[in-house]
């Protein structure tokens, strides 16, 4: 077995940006995050990289702007007010097509809520966040190794669709710690060349990088083009799924929601009852077609979140009256445990 | 096999700690295992816990509801969670601060004067291992050795002079 190293959640999302040779970190602190903002401030350092405790959240997400615009790989990290300040930046960044990666650590709200982790975020995730008909990809791991792992794609996403990407966690996830195999096999993308980017024009024309589309015309070009882009994102859709063939009902469930629902199949499947699991891993685009298929022998499906219903509706969405979709959920503040999902369960069947 | 423990007491009492040599030594068993702070608004003087699962299985949820075994180092750690422990679990206090009756029939309490021994060690700050040696014992799911490296390893260079009194404590917890 490859060595492994005990790791917090959110030290593990800053290592996997150091190994996905991410330049320049910005960030403000906010709890259940600071850990991240941290530990980059001494490990970017240490690299001659970038670290910059910046003067506001809107400062962190137009810093990432910049540097996204001569090319270098940034991001910045912060928990749900902290994330709602940044949307402006994000929508300019999807405007104008820019990589960049940008962490959510979910904590309860509305407003400042508390500091527990919640799933409160699903909407302002997957629907863009900010103004405009835009979208950014959307990664939710449920371990602490696959947040070391997914963070590298993050940052391979963010560059092969020249796009913001959003790792969407919780307080759970970024406070506790596990074995983190440092060597993992991580998948690699086939990448375009950075042809856009600002770096001085000297020998060549000079470019411009703008979300301002005033010619007639230009800017209902421009979103049918950013439009074309979400879709083929779909290539990249991700899912785990487990016990999905011989269940007579099937959970579905992300991050850290999704691994208290793997303790309730565990505890399910002991008493005989035949429970299956599905996690998107890519909350957009969203699983359409591992979801659609289960249909063909499932009739029942059961949305577990950590708010009161999200996720549940782009199930609903894709299930389309093909079979029944129930919901359980705690809003911020709340944390569900097995038990009640299995006592759910068996209400339901 | 999977065994879940909740470890509580007073912030400075050194209870991240514990859970984190815990952990640690569970994962060079080559186990799973997970590791959940309270975290936030603990200070010096506050109360501070943690929740370690440890098992041969993937584990689901890091959250402990129902633990095992409870490991309190002051009272009101104690009185909060001696309620939530399964029938026939197992809770280990520190005698020199815990003096309340349990009320609980059903779970095993083992008594240590953790506090008290540390400082015939020359440093109550290692109470946390008396502890926890006493803990390994009963559950024996780890081996003391383990343990003992996993706190080298985790004091590292910079508190070399302090590995020696832990592993100390460790074992006189162990013996008891």
């Amino acid at each position: 077995m490859a060595k492994r190293v005990l790791m917090k959640g959110n030290i593990a999302i800053g290592e996997g940006a150091i190994k996905a040779n991410c330049k320049a970190y910005f960030g403000y602190p906010i709890t259940p995050q600071n850990d991240l903002t941290a530990h980059m401030s001494k490990r970017m350092v240490e690299l001659d990289r970038v670290f910059i405790q910046s003067e506001s959240e809107i400062a962190a997400i137009n810093m990432v702007f910049g540097a996204a615009l001569t090319g270098a790989r940034a991001m910045t990290s912060s928990s749900s007010p902290g994330i709602s300040l940044k949307q402006e930046g994000i929508s300019y960044m999807a405007g104008c097509e820019l990589p960049g990666v940008i962490l959510n650590v979910q904590r309860g709200g509305p407003g400042l809520g508390n500091i527990s982790g919640a799933q409160g975020d699903y909407f302002q995730a997957t629907r863009g966040g900010g103004h405009g008909d835009y979208r950014t990809l959307v990664l939710a791991p449920d371990s602490v190794q696959e947040m070391y792992d997914l963070v590298q794609e993050a940052f391979d996403l963010a560059d092969k669709y020249r796009n913001p990407v959003v790792i969407l966690i919780d307080g759970v996830l970024g406070q506790m710690m596990e074995p983190v195999d440092l060597e993992h096999d991580v998948k690699k993308y086939k990448l375009p060349p950075k042809d856009w980017i600002l770096d001085g024009c000297k020998t060549r024309e000079p470019r411009s990088i703008q979300s301002l589309y005033m010619k007639e015309g230009a800017l209902e070009e421009h979103n049918w083009k950013l439009h074309e882009k979400y879709k083929k994102m779909k290539q990249d859709i991700k899912c785990e799924t487990q016990h999905v063939d011989d269940a007579e009902i099937v959970l579905v469930a992300f991050g850290i929601s999704a691994r208290v629902c793997k303790s309730a199949m565990q505890l399910a499947r002991k008493e005989g009852i035949k429970v299956g699991l599905i996690r998107p891993i890519t909350l957009f685009p969203f699983p359409e077609e591992e979801i659609l298929k289960a249909t063909e022998h499932v009739k029942k499906f059961l949305v577990v979140e950590m708010n009161l219903g999200q996720m549940v509706e782009d199930v609903k969405l894709i299930i389309n009256s093909k079979a029944d979709v129930h919901f359980y959920g705690r809003p911020g503040g709340g944390l569900s445990s097995q038990e009640e999902i299995v006592n759910e369960i068996s209400r339901i069947l | 096999m999977q065994e879940e423990v909740i470890i509580a007491g007073f912030g400075g009492q050194g209870i991240m700690f514990m859970g984190t040599v815990l952990a640690h030594a569970a994962m060079q068993e080559n186990k799973s295992v997970t590791f959940f702070p309270s975290y936030g608004a603990e200070m010096r003087g506050g109360t501070a816990n943690c929740m370690i699962i440890m098992s041969d299985e993937d584990i689901g949820s890091p959250v402990v509801a129902r633990p095992d075994g409870i490991i309190a180092l002051n009272q009101p750690s104690a009185d909060k969670f001696t309620r939530r422990i399964k029938e026939k679990g197992l809770l280990i206090v520190n005698s020199s601060l815990v003096t309340g009756e349990s009320g609980r029939d059903d779970i095993k309490k083992v008594e240590v004067q953790a506090t008290k021994i540390a400082e015939g060690l020359g440093d109550k700050r290692v109470a946390n291992m008396v502890a926890l040696g006493s803990y390994i014992k009963e559950v024996k799911i780890l081996k003391l050795e383990t343990l003992c490296k996993s706190l080298e390893t985790l004091l590292g260079e910079k508190k070399k002079n302090l590995v020696d009194i832990n592993i100390k404590a460790l074992k006189d917890g162990y013996k008891l």
